[in-house]
């Protein structure tokens, strides 16, 4: 990709930087579909049509008017709250979601670093967002504001431990932290005969990782039914109470990007990446860009068509499940498929 | 100025101002903000160094972790929410002559010392040869480590779970999760 890029432009750090802004293109453009999906999804769910009129076809521009009314709107900082750090926060609450796509095989032809500790730095980036959505609700000055900052420092503490350990568990199949070897790792079709080699197929504890690494990413996304940090019946709209504009657009991007991060990382360790389902047939770099998002996205879809389905969950309730069943189902998976690759 | 000397000139000036930041301001929670960058900036000299997972580790332990848990302190033992600490200057001229000497003592050994230079390359240390490495040679320090954090999981544990006493009841102390 890098080569392919120098061909045609100029100078090297021009290079470097549209090599570097291809995943930002990705994550613009997924979120103005995204954004226009969930309202669909949702709509359908509840038997309405959901967005019509915009832009005539199904409403497909809403999104796009929603942004253009956003960055026209005032830039509002409440008179009490902290100037400094509450203009900062959304700035590191995206980078911190933006950072963690380096490391994301997009294709087999594009990856941003190669490094050998790819899931981890992903693991480590991705906590930087907590600490932004803290600084957001304290800078606020606002009950509401810092009960939810509480709340996110408390649910994604927590639900890193299960989701570390679902990751570990694949780890121990695959034997490197690298999420383009473990893409390539699960090439070709020759599974049962026909089924692609991913590793959700690789043994029956794998589905069962799949299932809680799913859980526990939701809960880090902080979707329903873990969305408490922003539940509005009981907080109004917790850390971000007090934005608006464009600044709460930020934050509403970084959901996005978090959820297609993570849904991209979910589809890299259980199925296959960038990888064709039917082995050779439609493969190649661009085919690859394709099966990965298109996988991305199914996972992006589940998590809306839950939104919409299951109730939110009590604060203690959260706790217990993370705490009590998740976290003691992970270590026990974890043995287990750990003893399957000694055996087999 | 090459691009590594840029880059490193760059953070060491954000790591030495955000730790002035962290030390001096009155604001405690402006204090655990700075230390943050202070913190992300030292792995940006690790992953400039090429031990990514140095850097890596420094950002899951310190900043997931410890700052989280520093943050999550400083505003729940604020008392009320809004309130801030105050905080004042003690013991002025004890901790300024101690720094002092410290410094001085650090200073001396900079440039007494002969350092040798190692040349930078990437890819010496891999994760595979790093973790042979705790397993073999470093075995006992790596579960000596374990056992240690081991203990310290479970005496929080106990401290967090002590008995209550016949006048914390239930409804005189707020639960911990009612907090939350």
């Amino acid at each position: 990709m890098q080569e392919f890029l120098e061909s045609f432009l100029p100078a090297g750090p021009l290079v470097v930087l549209v090599f570097s802004i291809i995943p930002l293109g990705v994550i613009l453009v997924y979120a103005l579909f995204a954004i226009w999906l969930e309202r669909k999804v949702a709509g359908h769910i509840q038997d309405r049509l959901g967005p019509m009129e915009t832009g005539g076809w199904h409403g497909w521009s809403q999104t796009l008017a929603d942004l253009l009314k956003m960055i026209q709107k005032e830039d509002l900082v409440p008179a009490r709250a902290d100037r400094f750090l509450f203009k900062m926060a959304p700035f590191i609450a995206f980078a911190a979601s933006y950072g963690a796509f380096v490391a994301i095989p997009l294709s087999s032809g594009y990856i941003g670093s190669m490094i050998d500790i790819g899931v981890l730095y992903i693991v480590a980036i991705t906590s930087l967002l907590s600490v932004s959505i803290i600084m957001a609700g304290w800078a606020s000055n606002n009950k509401w504001s810092l009960l939810g900052a509480m709340r996110t420092a408390a649910q994604t503490v927590s639900y890193e431990i299960p989701t570390v350990v679902t990751i570990l568990s694949v780890i121990v199949v695959t034997g490197s932290l690298n999420l383009m070897h473990i893409s390539e790792m699960q090439s070709g079709n020759s599974f049962l005969g026909f089924l692609p080699n991913w590793l959700i197929f690789h043994s029956p504890f794998m589905v069962i990782a799949f299932v809680l690494f799913f859980i526990a990413s939701l809960a880090e996304a902080h979707r329903v039914p873990f969305d408490l940090p922003e539940s509005e019946s009981e907080l109004v709209g917790g850390y971000q109470t007090e934005y608006s504009g464009m600044r709460w657009g930020l934050f509403m991007l970084t959901e996005y990007a978090d959820m297609l991060l993570l849904s991209l990382v979910g589809a890299t360790l259980f199925f296959g990446g960038w990888n064709s389902p039917f082995g050779s047939f439609m493969d190649g770099p661009l085919w690859g860009a394709f099966w990965m998002l298109s996988k991305g996205m199914v996972l992006v879809f589940v998590m809306m068509w839950l939104r919409w389905t299951l109730p939110r969950l009590r604060v203690d309730q959260l706790m217990n499940l993370c705490w009590k069943y998740l976290i003691p189902a992970t270590f026990v998976n974890l043995i287990f498929i750990a003893l399957w690759e000694m055996i087999f | 100025m090459d691009l590594f000397a840029i880059v490193f000139y760059l953070f060491a000036i954000l790591i030495v101002s955000t730790a002035a930041i962290m030390v001096f301001s009155k604001n405690i929670v402006y204090s655990a903000f700075a230390l943050m960058f202070t913190l992300a900036g030292l792995a940006v000299f690790y992953a400039l160094l090429f031990a990514g997972f140095v850097a890596v580790t420094q950002l899951l332990v310190y900043v997931g972790g410890i700052l989280v848990l520093i943050l999550f302190g400083v505003m729940l033992t604020t008392r009320g929410y809004f309130e801030r600490v105050r905080i004042r200057t003690v013991y002025m001229l004890p901790s300024a002559l101690f720094a002092g000497i410290i410094a001085v003592l650090l200073i001396a050994v900079f440039v007494t010392t002969d350092w040798t230079l190692a040349p930078l390359s990437e890819g010496d240390v891999t994760l595979a040869a790093l973790g042979e490495l705790l397993l073999t040679d470093f075995m006992l320090p790596f579960q000596v480590a374990g056992v240690l954090l081991l203990l310290a999981i479970i005496g929080a544990v106990l401290m967090a779970a002590r008995k209550r006493g016949p006048l914390e009841k239930k409804g005189t102390v707020p639960d911990a999760d009612k907090i939350i």
